[in-house]
C-alpha cells in the first residue's frame, strides 16, 4: 500500500518528520518498505497562460507561442500538437532545472528565439514513459504560481508492506487511524456529503446470497460525461498510490478505494438487462472479464448477474460487456460488503488478483459501505455531472459487535508484564474498541467493524503489546528444570559421524532434493518417487530416490573446475514409493574419485579402488563398535557387477557400496572410475554400548593356514566355514596374504589366514588346537575343495 | 721401567690415532685385557726383587689407569663425533608437507545449523526432525492457515497433489512433537524447507531452524530473553542491539520480526543492511491458541513461544557470504573455505 504523506496528514498530522513517522508505524507492525519522493526534483516551473499560438515560419511541426508566466511575457517554440491559446500550462522558465538535471536555456529553434519550455507530464516525472502532448492544467490554475507548490509535489510516498491480517489499513483512513492511535491524536475525515438525489430511478436488486453478501448498495447515476477530465489533484493522488488515471468514473471509484478502503464497481447501466442478482454462479456459466480474459465460473463463486447472465465476479472483477466505456452515459454504482470467506482464494483460483479482491479477502469495513457510496456518487456528480437516484439497499448491516472477554491475568500470563488497568482501557479505546469494565480486572470488549483480525483475547493482547511497544516490554529468561536429559549412548551423534567423514577427507555437499526425472532413471531405472505438480524447472521435477545423482552432479561440476581428486558426502532424505506408500528415509551417501592421495612428494600414486571406499565404509562402521556388518557380492543396476556389494546388518540390507557401472561413467563422460556408497542413516548411527569382559591371563595360541581355493570363492564364505568348526575359543582371525601367480595354479588363489585362540581360564594345549585346525582344514577341503599350500 | 713408559707412550699414541669406537675397543683389549700388554707386565712383577715390587706394581697400575682414562675420553670424543655426524646426516626439511591426506570439511549450512542447535541443546532443548513431504494439515491447517487464508500466498508451495506438499517451513515438526509429547516441550527443529521461488535472493530449497518452548507460565518476556540471548551468542557480540517489530504469522500471537543491529557495519548503515543499520534475522511469537487446539495442548494451562530463522541467511551474515546460490553449487573451492 502506497500512501501520500500529504494526503495522510490531511487526516492526521503528528509532529514527526517523514522518517520518524515511517519508523513509528514500522515499529507498530506496519512495515515501511520505502519512502520515495512523490516526484523527482525540478525547479523553475510555473503555472503559465498561453496567450497566442502561431505556426513557426520555417517548420511545419512547430508553433511559436506567447506565454504569460505571471511576471513576464515570453516567446517559446513548442512542438506539441495539443497546445492552444487560452490554456494554462506548466512552463519551465529559462534557468529551470528539470528531472535528469536538464537545464532550460535560451535557444533558437530554426531561427526563432525560444525562452523556456512548455512541459509534458512525463518531463516532470508525473507520468511514466513519454506523454502524449503537453500537460494542460485546469482553467482555475493560478498563473505565476510555482508548479510544485500548486500541485503539492514536495510530498513523500510511503510504501507500507501490510501483513495479511491488517486489511483495515489498506486505505488512507486505515493508516490515519493507526497513526492517530500511536500519537494519541484525533483523526479528521474530510467533509463527505452525499450527491443530491435528483432522479427517481431505482435498480431492481435481488440479493440471493446474504451469507456471502450481507449488504449490497446500488444506485443509478444518469447523464454522466465519461470524457470529463479527472481533476489533476485526484490524478496526482492516484498516481502517488501507484494507480493510473483511466477515466473519471474509474478514477472516482479508485479514489474512494484508496481513501476509505471500500472497493466499488461501476456498471454501464444501459448494458444491464433487467434486475441485478447477487447469487452463486451456476455450473456452465462463463464471463468475459474487463481484461478480455474468459473464465468458466464455478458454483463456489459469488457473481453479480442480470437477467441475461453474469455481469461480474463479485468483489474481484467486472465483466467486459457491462464495463464503463467512452459511450457510457448512465452508470450503476455498486458498494457492497462481501464477506472475506466469499472472496478468499477465489481470485487466485481464477488466476486473478485485484485491488478489490485483495481487500475483500482480508475484510472491508461493513460500517462504511454507505459512506463510500455517498462519497463516490458525490465526486462523480461533481466532476462528471449527471443525476443520482436514491441508494437502494439490499440486505443490511449486522450491527452487533464481536464481544471478547479479557482479563488482566491473561494479559500478564502472555506478556510477562502486568499492564496498568488504565493503560489497557486506554489503548483499546484508542483502537476504536468499546471497553466495559466487569470488575476484578476483567473486561468485555466490543471490536470495531473494521478489525476482522480480532476475535479472541489473544488478538487483543497482541494489540496491547503492539501499541505499548514490544521494545518496552520486559526481557526474561525462561526457568527450566535442571533434571538431566537422557542422551542415549547407543546413538552416535550426527556430529561424530560427520567428523569421521571429514577426517577421512570427505567434503560435505548439500544438493537439491528434487532432480530431473532423466537423471533419476539413469541411476534408478525402476524408481518410484513423488513428482512435483509445479516444479521450478524440469531439472527439479521429481524427488530423489537416492543421493547418488546429486553427488555425481556435484562431482561433474567440480571436475569442470579443474578439481581432480574429489571426495564428497551428503546426508539427506530420499523418497521412495508412491505418495500413499511413501518412505522418506534419511541416508548417508558418499563418493570418491581420482587419485588415492593428493599429489605429493612421496610419490604415493594410484587411483582409488573398491577397497578404498570399502575402508571408508568400514571406518564408519567402526564407530558402532564390534558390529557384524556383512558385505555381500550382489548386483545393482547402477553399480559394476563385479565391484559392488550390498551391506547387511544381520539379515537387514542397510546399503550399497561399489564402483559406478562403466556404462554410466561412460555416458556421463567421466574418465576414471567413480566409487559410491549409500547407507541407511539410522543404521549407521547406532552403536554398541560397551560391556566389560574379564581379561584372560592365559596365553594366546596362533596358527597360520595357507590354502589354495578356486579364485571365485569369496573370503567371507571361508571365514564363515572356519567359524563353524574352530571351537568356542577362537578370538581373532587375520587375512595376511592373497596370492595368485607362480606356484599357484591359474584360476586359483592362495589365502593366508592367521587364527588365534585363547581360553579365559586355562592354557590351551597343543592337541586341542591341532584338532580344531584339522577340522578347519577338513571342512575347507570338503566345502571349497581347498588344498593346503606347502 | 723404561719399557713401561715407552709402552704407555706407544699406547697413548695409538689411542689418539684410533678412528672409531671399534679400534678403540681393540686397543683396550690389546693393552688392558686379560692377555694385554700391561696385564703381561703385571705378571712380570714376580721376577723382581721383593723390595721393588710395590713400586713397580704401583707404576703399572698407574699406567693402566692412565690408559683406561685415555680410552674413555677418546671413546666419548668418538661417540659424540659419531652422533653429530648421524644428526647431520638425518637432517630433514621440516617445511616439507607431512604425509597424511587432506581433511574434508562440513558444509557452511551444516556448520551454522550445528552452531544453532548447540546453543539450544546446551540449555535443555532437544533436536526434533520430521518428514519433508508433508500434508496440508501439518503444514497449514494445524498452523492456523486454512485453505483460503491470504497467508498461503506468502508460502509459494510445491505440491504433489491437492493435499500433499513439500513443507514450506519446519513448523510441522512442532505440531508432530506437541501432538506426541506432554509439555514441557523444548525443541529445535532444523531441516530443509522448500518454496516455489528462485532468484538471486531466493532458493527453492533452503534450511530453517525453528524452536518451540511450551510450559506453564511461558510469556513474551521469556521469548524476548531467549531470542536476544541466542542472537548475541550466535554472533558472539554481548552488546548486540536486538529489536522486536510487531508482525503477523498465523501460528503465533503476538508475533514479531526480530532485527539485529547490522553485524557488518555495527549499525552505521551499509549495503548489507540497505543503510538502515538493522538486519531482519528471524520471526517469532507466542503460540496461537488455535495451534494448541490442533496439537492437543491445553491452552488454559500451557503457553509457549516459537521462533524460526533461515540458516543460509545467518550463514551469510556470519561468514560474509554474498551470494545465496553458492550454497547449493557445492563448488569445492567454496566449501573448502569453511574447513
Amino acid at each position: 500500500m502506497k500512501v501520500s504523506e500529504k494526503w495522510l496528514r490531511e487526516w492526521v498530522s503528528p509532529a514527526l518528520d517523514t522518517q520518524a513517522l515511517a519508523d513509528q508505524i514500522t515499529m507498530a507492525g506496519l512495515e515501511v518498505d520505502g519512502i520515495e519522493p512523490a516526484c523527482p526534483a525540478f525547479s523553475g516551473v510555473v503555472v503559465a497562460h498561453v496567450v497566442e499560438v502561431s505556426p513557426h515560419p520555417d517548420a511545419d511541426k512547430l508553433n511559436v507561442c506567447q506565454v504569460d508566466t505571471g511576471s513576464e511575457r515570453v516567446q517559446v517554440v513548442c512542438g506539441a500538437r495539443n497546445i492552444a491559446a487560452g490554456q494554462r500550462i506548466a512552463f519551465a522558465t529559462v534557468g529551470a532545472v528539470l528531472p535528469g538535471d536538464f537545464k532550460i536555456k535560451k535557444a533558437k529553434l530554426r531561427g526563432v528565439e525560444s525562452r523556456g519550455m512548455v512541459c509534458a507530464a512525463s518531463e516532470l516525472g508525473l507520468e511514466e514513459g513519454s506523454s502524449d502532448g503537453i500537460l494542460v492544467l485546469p482553467e482555475t490554475a493560478p498563473v505565476g504560481e510555482d508548479f510544485r507548490t500548486w500541485l503539492d509535489l514536495d510530498d513523500s510516498v510511503i510504501e507500507v508492506d501490510l501483513t495479511p491480517n491488517r486489511g483495515d489499513c489498506l486505505s488512507v483512513r486505515g493508516i490515519a487511524r493507526e497513526v492517530g492511535v500511536l500519537n494519541r491524536l484525533g483523526v479528521t475525515a474530510p467533509e463527505m456529503a452525499d450527491a443530491p438525489t435528483t432522479l427517481d430511478e431505482r435498480p431492481t436488486v435481488e440479493l440471493a446470497a446474504t451469507d456471502l453478501c450481507p449488504h449490497y448498495l446500488s444506485r443509478i447515476v444518469k447523464g454522466v460525461d465519461v470524457s470529463a477530465p479527472t481533476p489533476l489533484w485526484m490524478q496526482e493522488r492516484l498516481r502517488r498510490a501507484g494507480l493510473r488515471s483511466i477515466d473519471i468514473v474509474v478514477d472516482v471509484t479508485n479514489y474512494v478505494l484508496l481513501e476509505l478502503g471500500q472497493p466499488l464497481h461501476a456498471f454501464d447501466f444501459e448494458a444491464i438487462s433487467g434486475g441485478i442478482q447477487i447469487r452463486r454462479a451456476q455450473a456452465g456459466e462463463s464471463l468475459e472479464l474487463l481484461g478480455g480474459q474468459k473464465v468458466d465460473l464455478r458454483d463456489d463463486t459469488l457473481i453479480i448477474a442480470d437477467d441475461s447472465g453474469p455481469l461480474a465476479i463479485a468483489g474481484i472483477m467486472g465483466g467486459a460487456s457491462s464495463g464503463v466505456t467512452e459511450k457510457t452515459a448512465s452508470v450503476l454504482l455498486e458498494a457492497a460488503f462481501f464477506t472475506p470467506l466469499a472472496i478468499a482464494g477465489r481470485a487466485r483460483s481464477y488466476g486473478l488478483h485485484t485491488d478489490a479482491s485483495h481487500r475483500f479477502e482480508r475484510g472491508v469495513d461493513p460500517g462504511q459501505t454507505e459512506q463510500a457510496m455517498m462519497r463516490a456518487s458525490s465526486l462523480l456528480v461533481q466532476y462528471a455531472g449527471g443525476q443520482a437516484g436514491p441508494i437502494v439497499s439490499a440486505g443490511g448491516r449486522d450491527e452487533t459487535a464481536r464481544v471478547i472477554e479479557l482479563s488482566a491475568e491473561r494479559i500478564e500470563r502472555t506478556l510477562g508484564v502486568a499492564l496498568p488497568e488504565w493503560e489497557v482501557v486506554d489503548i483499546l479505546t484508542r483502537l476504536g474498541m468499546t471497553v466495559h469494565a466487569e470488575g476484578n480486572a476483567q473486561w468485555r470488549v466490543d471490536v470495531p467493524s473494521w478489525r476482522f483480525d480480532i476475535s479472541i483475547d489473544a488478538d487483543l493482547i497482541e494489540e496491547l503489546a503492539r501499541v505499548y511497544g514490544y521494545n518496552n516490554m520486559p526481557v526474561r529468561h525462561p526457568a527450566m528444570d535442571m533434571a538431566p536429559v537422557v542422551r542415549n549412548e547407543a546413538v552416535i551423534s550426527d556430529r561424530t559421524l560427520r567428523d569421521r567423514l571429514v577426517d577421512l577427507g570427505y567434503q560435505e555437499a548439500i544438493t537439491y532434493s528434487f532432480i530431473s526425472s532423466e537423471l533419476q532413471h539413469q541411476f534408478h531405472p525402476d524408481a518410484v518417487s513423488p513428482e512435483l505438480l509445479n516444479p521450478i524447472s524440469s531439472d527439479m521435477a521429481v524427488m530423489r530416490s537416492t543421493l547418488w545423482p546429486g553427488l555425481i552432479k556435484t562431482l561433474q561440476h567440480n571436475l569442470n573446475r579443474q578439481q581432480s581428486r574429489v571426495r564428497l558426502f551428503e546426508i539427506g532424505q530420499v523418497f521412495n514409493g508412491s505418495l500413499d506408500a511413501l518412505s522418506q528415509d534419511k541416508r548417508l551417501g558418499g563418493l570418491i574419485y581420482g587419485s588415492r592421495h593428493p599429489e605429493d612428494w612421496f610419490n604415493r600414486s594410484g587411483e582409488v579402488d573398491f577397497f578404498d571406499i570399502k575402508a571408508d565404509v568400514e571406518a564408519i562402521m567402526a564407530l558402532g563398535g564390534e558390529r557384524q556388518w556383512r558385505f555381500v557380492q550382489c548386483e545393482h543396476s547402477t553399480l559394476h557387477p563385479g565391484q559392488s556389494a550390498q551391506i547387511l546388518d544381520g539379515e537387514t540390507p542397510i546399503g550399497w557400496v561399489g564402483a559406478l557401472h562403466p556404462s554410466i561413467t561412460q555416458a556421463l563422460g567421466l574418465k576414471s572410475n567413480v566409487f559410491v556408497f549409500e547407507l541407511d542413516y539410522s543404521s549407521v548411527t547406532m552403536r554398541r554400548v560397551p560391556s566389560f569382559e574379564p581379561l584372560s591371563r592365559y596365553p594366546e595360541v596362533r596358527r597360520d593356514l595357507a590354502i589354495v581355493v578356486d579364485e571365485r570363492v569369496v573370503l567371507s564364505d571361508i571365514t564363515d566355514a572356519i567359524a563353524t568348526v574352530a571351537g568356542e575359543w577362537l578370538v581373532d582371525w587375520r587375512l595376511f596374504d592373497v596370492y595368485q601367480g607362480k606356484g599357484v595354479e591359474p584360476g586359483s588363489k592362495s589365502l593366508a589366514i592367521g587364527l588365534t585362540w585363547q581360553h579365559p581360564s586355562r592354557t590351551l594345549n597343543d592337541d586341542e588346537v591341532s584338532q580344531w585346525v584339522s577340522a578347519i582344514i577338513e571342512t575347507l577341503e570338503d566345502r571349497f575343495e581347498a588344498s593346503l599350500r606347502r | 721401567m723404561d719399557q713401561l713408559s715407552s709402552l704407555v707412550t706407544e699406547a697413548e699414541r695409538a689411542i689418539e690415532e684410533a678412528g672409531d669406537v671399534q679400534s678403540l675397543d681393540a686397543l683396550r683389549v690389546h693393552y688392558l685385557g686379560k692377555k694385554g700388554e700391561l696385564t703381561a707386565q703385571l705378571k712380570t712383577l714376580g721376577k723382581l726383587p721383593a723390595e721393588d715390587r710395590p713400586k713397580a706394581g704401583e707404576a703399572i697400575n698407574k699406567a693402566k689407569q692412565t690408559l683406561s682414562t685415555r680410552i674413555d675420553e677418546k671413546k666419548q670424543t668418538l661417540e659424540s663425533a659419531a652422533l653429530n655426524e648421524r644428526l647431520a646426516s638425518e637432517r630433514v626439511d621440516v617445511t616439507l608437507p607431512g604425509r597424511s591426506g587432506p581433511q574434508g570439511g562440513l558444509h557452511p549450512v551444516t556448520k551454522t545449523l550445528e552452531r544453532i542447535e548447540n546453543l539450544f541443546t546446551h540449555i535443555g532443548y532437544s533436536v526434533a526432525e520430521g518428514p519433508e513431504i508433508e500434508d496440508d494439515f501439518h503444514n497449514f491447517e494445524a498452523l492456523n492457515i486454512p485453505s483460503h487464508h491470504p497467508a498461503r500466498a506468502m508460502h509459494d508451495t510445491f505440491y504433489f497433489d491437492a493435499s500433499r506438499l513439500l513443507r514450506t517451513h519446519t513448523s510441522p515438526v512442532q505440531i508432530r512433537t506437541m501432538a506426541s509429547q506432554e509439555p514441557p516441550v523444548r525443541i529445535v527443529c532444523p531441516g530443509r524447507v522448500y518454496r516455489c521461488d528462485s532468484d538471486l535472493t531466493h532458493s527453492p530449497m533452503f534450511h530453517q531452524v525453528e524452536g518451540l518452548l511450551v510450559d506453564e507460565n511461558v510469556s513474551f518476556a521469556d521469548l524476548k530473553g531467549t531470542v536476544e540471548a541466542f542472537l548475541r551468542a550466535f554472533f558472539e557480540k554481548d552488546e548486540l542491539d536486538v529489536r522486536f517489530r510487531p508482525s503477523y504469522f498465523p501460528f503465533t500471537e503476538p508475533s514479531a520480526e526480530v532485527d539485529v543491529q547490522c553485524v557488518m557495519c555495527l549499525g552505521d548503515g551499509c549495503r548489507v543492511c540497505s543503510h538502515t543499520g538493522w538486519l531482519e534475522v528471524m520471526g517469532c511469537g507466542m503460540v496461537h491458541p488455535e495451534v494448541f487446539r490442533h496439537a492437543g495442548v491445553d491452552a488454559s494451562r500451557f503457553s509457549g513461544f516459537a521462533f524460526g530463522m533461515g540458516a543460509e541467511r545467518l550463514a551469510m551474515l556470519r561468514y560474509g557470504v554474498n551470494d545465496l546460490r553458492l550454497f547449493f553449487e557445492n563448488d569445492l573451492r567454496f566449501l573448502r573455505q569453511f574447513q
